[in-house]
């Protein structure tokens, strides 16, 4: 099997590189036919920023190499951030690009993932018509794994992040738990917290009773400041936990909402009505750019109303924050064939807070192969 | 063949490993006192005996160039990607011991726990615009107890030394490292999280899995086992 790579037995030589080549020129003439220009971003990133904007998961599974000059450099692990990045840089909105290429993944002892392979894909960024764009990226992709049999799946960030705005708490506490929306255990251990607020410790309890000079003199009898977190980030921090002290446990009602939206699962179209049917007024403009959403998905012959939704769907991939979707194989073994979704708020960071609403997706070739699609 | 033992090459580590095994009956017996690093085992037949430095036993371990070692289970856990299918930890020694934990400035009197240095860490990131450091050489271990725990916005520094100090130096905001009494901690104002013990390690007796046995060797292995236990 010297010449196997990704998900399939050959590939890298003769005939068996020959099919892949034309499947990867067949979804790369589909990409660029709906009018999107070829880009090539750098293999090498800076690891600085895929840091910053990932976290440290992406150290776990990013390639990092040392350069004396440049710092460290990641190999790219996928191509959403390296192509926004050139965007970012330069490019005018709208804009759609298509690419295709390698990506690499350090994957865990035992596993049997690859660490190299293809990715083809589309980004459409700075569209005006976020609800059609997301139907397009959906088609396009469904198109391009024209072939092979894969199960679509659905879901909708931005209506978790509404129904977290329908919640009758504190904007505090709102704002812990939109930032933990992708780390689900976290997110539930958050609501049992303000469910049901731990005793503080004796300690704890003297600074929240004590006043703004008492506080000063207890943070000056612990020690001396060390690092970058200064004197003032400790009183905002105490003047915080006060708040929240005083704010009485979340309602037994905010937390079943909440959980009965993540619930929420089955047909497009019968998921849509039952959220209306719980949904609280800030909640509906998230459902209606779903409802849009479907509708165009229909325009495109999309059979929408049957598309598979899962509202907890999507929350293992930081960086999402509205619409995603995937196509599963039911061939033991592949990833996803393809799969995407929306993430203006990344565009935002890397822009310095001048984003562009932006939606994209992948399919993978090698397993598109491995699963049956015709070369 | 035989059977090859790896102790460390010096210091508290080696002294106490030579202890416990003479107690056993497995004798050290070092030429030239101490200062070369060489030395045979007595006491029992066919055992090879092998001085390595501290952070090399467990990579010997796992590549099964040496059958038993003694090292700290941090390190092998730390160091050995999937170590569960290399390295049998083996019976847990009574010394070397010492305790991952995550530690804060003392200062922050606003932080008692995990969560609180969560919520801190996005107030930095806010604040500051980048994330708060966490200075480590535990990177691995460091990350999926984090990670486990839904602690975002940190970013780890690698700290291969004097980690207590990087505080001080502004190289970072906090710190995963090993700690004994916790004296140096306080000289350094940093203080532990209740929750933040990452793991409770002590000086091991591991015995690798992958290193190539033939029947001698495993007869070795079976009567040292009857008196050590590894």
């Amino acid at each position: 099997m010297a010449a196997a790579r990704a998900y399939l037995t050959g590939g890298r030589i003769g005939a068996d590189l020959d099919r892949l080549s034309a499947l990867r020129a067949r979804i790369m003439a589909r990409l660029t036919g709906a009018g999107a220009a070829r880009v090539e971003p750098e293999t090498l990133q800076p690891a600085d920023l895929l840091l910053d904007l990932y976290g440290e998961d992406i150290r776990a599974r990013a390639y990092i190499v040392e350069d004396p000059s440049a710092g460290e450099l990641a190999l790219r692990p996928d191509f959403t951030v390296p192509v926004a990045r050139l965007h970012m840089a330069g490019g005018a909105d709208p804009a759609r690009y298509a690419y295709e290429g390698l990506v690499w993944r350090r994957q865990p002892p035992g596993s049997d993932r690859p660490s190299e392979y293809l990715q083809a894909g589309i980004e459409l960024i700075g569209g005006a018509d976020p609800a059609a764009e997301e139907a397009e990226v959906f088609a396009l992709i469904a198109a391009a794994l024209e072939g092979a049999e894969a199960a679509p799946l659905t879901g909708d960030l931005g209506v978790v992040f509404a129904a977290i705005a329908a919640m009758e708490t504190t904007e505090p506490r709102r704002a812990a738990l939109r930032r933990h929306v992708w780390r689900p255990a976290r997110f539930h251990a958050l609501l049992e917290r303000y469910a049901d607020p731990p005793a503080p410790s004796p300690t704890r309890a003297a600074l929240l009773g004590a006043d703004r000079a008492g506080r000063i003199d207890a943070i000056a009898a612990a020690g001396r400041i060390i690092g970058a977190r200064g004197e003032a980030e400790i009183l905002e921090r105490l003047d915080a936990l006060t708040e929240d002290a005083a704010t009485p446990p979340l309602e037994a009602g905010e937390k079943a909402m909440i959980e009965a939206v993540l619930a929420v699962k089955g047909r497009s179209d019968e998921a849509l009505a039952r959220l209306r049917a719980m949904a609280r007024a800030p909640m509906h403009p998230a459902l209606d750019r779903m409802e849009r959403r479907l509708d165009a998905l229909a325009d495109l012959g999309v059979d929408a109303g049957a598309l598979p939704f899962d509202a907890a769907f999507g929350r293992g991939l930081e960086y999402y924050d509205g619409f995603v979707f995937e196509f599963r194989s039911a061939r033991a073994g592949l990833p996803p064939l393809g799969g995407g979704g929306r993430y203006d708020a990344l565009t935002a960071i890397l822009g310095g807070g001048a984003g562009a609403p932006a939606v994209g997706g992948i399919v993978r070739p090698e397993a598109l192969l491995a699963a049956g699609a015709a070369a | 063949m035989s059977v090859k033992l790896g102790l460390p090459s010096k210091g508290r580590l080696q002294e106490a490993s030579v202890e416990w095994l003479a107690a056993r009956g497995v004798n050290v017996e070092r030429a030239d006192e101490g200062r070369e690093y060489a030395g045979r085992i007595t006491g029992v037949e066919g055992v090879e005996l092998q001085l390595l430095s501290a952070a090399e036993i467990p990579l010997e371990l796992a590549a099964g160039r040496i059958h038993l070692g003694v090292t700290g289970e941090d390190l092998i856990r730390e160091t050995i990607p999937g170590w569960e299918a290399k390295v049998d930890l083996g019976p847990a020694l009574g010394f070397g011991h010492a305790d991952l934990i995550v530690a804060v400035p003392a200062i922050w009197v606003d932080v008692e726990t995990l969560h609180d240095l969560d919520a801190a860490a996005a107030q930095f990131r806010r604040r500051h615009g980048r994330r708060l450091r966490i200075a480590t050489k535990y990177h691995s271990l460091a990350r999926s107890f984090l990670t486990a725990r839904g602690v975002a916005d940190y970013r780890l520094v690698d700290s291969q030394g004097a980690t207590e100090a990087t505080a001080l130096n502004l190289t970072a905001e906090a710190i995963i490292d090993i700690t004994s009494s916790g004296e140096t901690l306080r000289a350094n104002h940093l203080k532990p999280l209740a929750d933040g013990l990452i793991l409770a390690s002590e000086a091991r007796l591991c015995r690798s899995l992958t290193a190539p046995t033939d029947a001698a060797d495993a007869a070795v292995l079976a009567a040292l086992r009857s008196r050590i236990g590894a």
